[in-house]
C-alpha cells in the first residue's frame, strides 16, 4: 500500500513536473527551452524573412528589428525583417500568395487575412498560448484575425484613433472642452471655419483615414452595412440617411474643402502647418509635434468620438501576422511570432509605441503608458468601441469588396458633391447589394 | 521570299536575320504573348486571390458591363484619351513649326523641350501633385497673389476639375513626343514647295493647311496611333495624382482593373476590367492602319498618273 502510495505520488510528482515545464515552456517561450541548453532545432543558414510596414514611429522598428536579431542569435537563424511603406504591403503579399515564394510572415493590415484565409496556415496554438498569457483578446482584434473556425493570424496590435484638436483657439472661442455630440461638433467647426480654422477630413480614395471617420459616423448615428446574417444589406434601413445628411450640413459649414483630394498623410501636414482646428488621427500627429512642431505640440490635446444616438464607435486599422502556407519555415515563423508577442519583448517594444499601439489583449488596459501623458490617455479605450467593416456581418471577402470599392466613402462624397442624401445613399445601396448579392 | 529558288548566299542571309531577330522575339512571347494569353485565360475564370477558378466562360464581362463604375471608368478613359491627344497634337504642331524655324540654341531649345517626355512619371507626377495640394499649392500661391482667386482652388477636389487637372498633366508629359516626331516629319517637307506656295500667293495658315498638313499626314497618324494606345492604357498618372477619386471620377481602365485586382483580391475581374481596353484599341489601329493605307493608295493613284 505504502509502495504505491509512493509510486502513485512519484507519477504525479512526474507528470506535475512536466505538465509544468510544459506549461514554462508555452508561457516563456523558447528561450525557455534554450536555457535549458537544447542544441539549436534549425539547420545552419536557415533565414526566416518577415514584411511589414515602415512604422510611423520609427523607434518601434528599431526595437523591433533589434528583438528579431536577438530572436535570430539565440535559434542560431537568421531573421530578415523585410519595411516597405504601408501602401506596396498588400501588393507584395498579393503578389507573393499568387506567386507561392516570398516572406515567410507578413505584418497584414486590417481585416486582410480573410481574403487570404486560404493562403495562410493555422496559427492558433501560438494566439491561443499568447491570449492566455495576457488576459484574454478583445473581440475587434480577434474578428480581424479569426475566420473559419481558426485564428489565420497573429494581431500585434490596433492603431489608437482620436480626434486632435487646437486647445488653444478652443480657449479663444471660449469653448470648454471637446464637443460630446455631433451637432456641438457642427457647431464648434462652424465658429473655427469662420475664422479660417476648419476641421479637415480625407475623403479620397485613401487607405485608413476616410475610413476610420465615415464608417465610424455612420455606426453612431445607428447606421450598419448588413444584418447579423452577413447577406442582408441595411445600410439603407435607418441611422445612414442622417449621418449622410450630417456630413453634406458639416462640410460646408466646418470643413476644409481640400478634403476631397487628401491622403492618410495630407491632415497631418495640414494640422502641423497650422491650418486645422480639429482631424481625426493616430497619436501619429502629437508624436512628430513633439519633436519637430513644439509649438503645436503645446497646445494641441485629443478627445474621443462625439456620441451620436446609436452611441460612439471607431474603425480603426490594425496589424496582424500571417504566415504563409507556402513557407518552408512555418514551425520557426510561429516560434519567432510567440516570442516577440511574449510578455518581455512586447512590452519593451509597445511602451516604445507610445500610444500609438493598442494591444489586443487584455492585460495591457492598466499599464502605466497609458497614464504617462494625460493627452494621451483617451487612446486606451477605442478598442472597447471598435467595430469591424462589414458590421453586423464578418469582415470578411464582401465587406472587403465594398471597402476597396470605396462605396461608404464615395455615399458621402457625392452628397457633398451635390446629389440628395437620398440619392447617394440609393446609390451606395445599390452597388452593396451588387456585391452581397441580396 | 522564295527559299528553294533562293541562292546559297542569300539563304545564309535570311538565316542569319532570323538569329538576330530571336532575342526580339523571345522578349515578345515571354513578356508579351505570355502575359497577354494569361490573361485572356484569368479573364474567363472566376479566380481570387489564394484560390483557384473554374471556368465561366464572359460572366466576369457582363458584370463589368453592368458595373456602374466601371461604365463611368469607359467614359473617363475616352474623354481622357480623346482631350488629351487633341491638346498634344495642337501644341505639339505649334512646338515643331517653331524649332522647325528657330536656328540659334537649336541643340539646348529642343533638349529641355524633351525634359517632360525623359523624366521618369512618377517624379513629375508627385511634383504636380505638390503644385495641386489644396493647401500648400504653388500654383494657388501664384494666383493668390496676381489677385486672380481668393480662396484655395482645389485642382483635384472635384470631378470635372479632377479629370481637367489630370488631362493637363497627361497633355504636359506628353507633348514632347508629338513635338520632336513632328519635327522630324518637318524636315522631310521639301522647302521649294513652300516658296511654290508663297509665290501664289498663299498666307501662312494656307500654307499650312495645304502643304504642311496633307505632308505630314502619315507620321502625324503614326504619332497619334501611339499616343492614343499610350493614354487609353495611362497607369501611374492617375494612380498618383488621384487615385481614381474623387468619387470615381478619374477612373482609367489601369487603375479600375488595378484596385479590382489587388484591393479585392478578385484577380480575375481585374484581368477582366484590364482586357476591356483591348476591343478600343484594337478598332483605333484598324482605323488609323486604314487610313494610312488609303492615304498611300491615292499617292500611288497620283504617281502612276
Amino acid at each position: 500500500m505504502g509502495k504505491q502510495k509512493r509510486s502513485e505520488m512519484n507519477r504525479r510528482t512526474f507528470l506535475k513536473t512536466a505538465g509544468v515545464a510544459a506549461g514554462a515552456t508555452v508561457l516563456t517561450g523558447i528561450p525557455g527551452i534554450l536555457a535549458a541548453q537544447k542544441p539549436p532545432a534549425y539547420p545552419k543558414g536557415t533565414k526566416l524573412h518577415m514584411l511589414q510596414w515602415i512604422n510611423f514611429i520609427p523607434d518601434g522598428d528599431k526595437v523591433f528589428v533589434a528583438q528579431a536579431a536577438e530572436f535570430g542569435k539565440q535559434m542560431g537563424v537568421e531573421v530578415v525583417v523585410e519595411r516597405i511603406g504601408m501602401n506596396d504591403v498588400r501588393l507584395k503579399v498579393t503578389s507573393s500568395v499568387e506567386a507561392k515564394s516570398g516572406p515567410d510572415i507578413a505584418l497584414i493590415p486590417n481585416n486582410l487575412a480573410h481574403l487570404y484565409t486560404e493562403a495562410l496556415i493555422n496559427v492558433s496554438d501560438v494566439a491561443e498560448a499568447i491570449g492566455k498569457q495576457q488576459g484574454g483578446y478583445y473581440e475587434f482584434a480577434k474578428a480581424n484575425a479569426f475566420s473559419g473556425g481558426r485564428w489565420i493570424a497573429v494581431p500585434q496590435f490596433v492603431y489608437s484613433w482620436a480626434w486632435n484638436y487646437r486647445e488653444d483657439w478652443f480657449k479663444e472661442e471660449g469653448i470648454a472642452k471637446f464637443p460630446e455630440t455631433w451637432d456641438e461638433f457642427r457647431a464648434v467647426g462652424k465658429k473655427l471655419k469662420a475664422k479660417g480654422r476648419p476641421i479637415g477630413q480625407c475623403f479620397g480614395h485613401s487607405e485608413n483615414d476616410p475610413n476610420n471617420y465615415l464608417y465610424a459616423l455612420i455606426w453612431c448615428f445607428g447606421g450598419m452595412e448588413v444584418e447579423k446574417d452577413g447577406k442582408t444589406v441595411i445600410i439603407d434601413k435607418k441611422g445612414t440617411l442622417e449621418a449622410i445628411k450630417f456630413n453634406t450640413a458639416c462640410w460646408k459649414e466646418a470643413f476644409d474643402e481640400g478634403g476631397l483630394t487628401w491622403d492618410d498623410a495630407s491632415n497631418n501636414r495640414a494640422f502641423l502647418a497650422g491650418s486645422l482646428s480639429i482631424t481625426g488621427n493616430s497619436p501619429s500627429i502629437y508624436i512628430a509635434a513633439r519633436t519637430k512642431f513644439p509649438e503645436i505640440y503645446k497646445v494641441m490635446n485629443h478627445a474621443p468620438m462625439p456620441k451620436g444616438p446609436a452611441g460612439r464607435f471607431y474603425q480603426l486599422p490594425s496589424l496582424n501576422a500571417g504566415v504563409f502556407k507556402y513557407s518552408k519555415n512555418q514551425k520557426l515563423a510561429k516560434e519567432f511570432i510567440r516570442w516577440y508577442m511574449d510578455k518581455k519583448q512586447y512590452a519593451e517594444w509597445f511602451h516604445v509605441m507610445d500610444t500609438f499601439a493598442i494591444p489586443p489583449t487584455k492585460e495591457w488596459y492598466n499599464d502605466p503608458v497609458w497614464m504617462k501623458d494625460p493627452k494621451c490617455t483617451v487612446f486606451r479605450d477605442n478598442i472597447l468601441d471598435a467595430r469591424v467593416i462589414g458590421y453586423a456581418g464578418p469582415p470578411g471577402k464582401k465587406a472587403t469588396e465594398v471597402l476597396a470599392k470605396y462605396i461608404v466613402v464615395d455615399m458621402f462624397v457625392k452628397a457633398i458633391q451635390g446629389a440628395t442624401p437620398e440619392e447617394a445613399l440609393k446609390w451606395g445601396a445599390t452597388e452593396m447589394r451588387k456585391i452581397y448579392g441580396a | 521570299m522564295n527559299w528553294s529558288k533562293a541562292t546559297r548566299r542569300e539563304r545564309k542571309e535570311w538565316t542569319f536575320a532570323f538569329l538576330l531577330l530571336t532575342p526580339a522575339l523571345f522578349m515578345l512571347v515571354v513578356f508579351v504573348f505570355y502575359p497577354f494569353l494569361k490573361g485572356l485565360w484569368l479573364s474567363v475564370i472566376d479566380k481570387e486571390i489564394a484560390r483557384p477558378g473554374v471556368f465561366i466562360g464572359l460572366k466576369n464581362f457582363i458584370k463589368l458591363w453592368n458595373d456602374e463604375i466601371f461604365q463611368r471608368t469607359a467614359q473617363n478613359t475616352i474623354l481622357y484619351t480623346i482631350a488629351a491627344t487633341i491638346l498634344k497634337l495642337g501644341i505639339g504642331m505649334v512646338v515643331a513649326l517653331l524649332l522647325n524655324q528657330i536656328i540659334k540654341f537649336k541643340r539646348i531649345i529642343r533638349a529641355s523641350m524633351l525634359l517632360p517626355w525623359i523624366v521618369p512619371t512618377v517624379l513629375s507626377t508627385l511634383a504636380w501633385k505638390w503644385m495641386f495640394d489644396p493647401t500648400f499649392s504653388v500654383i494657388n500661391f501664384f494666383l493668390f497673389h496676381l489677385g486672380m482667386i481668393n480662396k484655395q482652388v482645389s485642382w483635384l477636389g472635384g470631378p470635372v476639375i479632377a479629370l481637367t487637372s489630370v488631362i493637363i498633366v497627361n497633355a504636359w508629359r506628353g507633348m514632347p513626343f508629338f513635338a520632336i516626331t513632328l519635327l522630324a516629319g518637318l524636315q522631310t517637307i521639301n522647302p521649294a514647295l513652300y516658296e511654290a506656295a508663297a509665290i501664289d500667293g498663299a498666307s501662312g495658315w494656307q500654307r499650312f493647311w495645304n502643304v504642311t498638313w496633307p505632308l505630314l499626314m502619315p507620321v502625324t497618324m503614326v504619332v497619334v496611333l501611339f499616343s492614343v494606345i499610350m493614354t487609353f492604357a495611362d497607369f501611374q498618372l492617375v494612380y498618383i495624382l488621384t487615385g481614381g477619386g474623387p468619387a470615381n471620377s478619374t477612373h482609367l481602365f489601369a487603375t479600375y482593373a488595378y484596385q479590382i485586382g489587388i484591393a479585392t483580391g478578385k484577380i480575375s475581374e481585374g484581368a477582366a476590367a484590364s482586357l476591356a481596353m483591348f476591343p478600343f484599341l484594337f478598332l483605333v489601329v484598324i482605323f488609323q492602319l486604314w487610313y494610312i493605307r488609303r492615304g498611300e493608295e491615292v499617292k500611288e493613284k497620283v504617281k502612276r498618273k
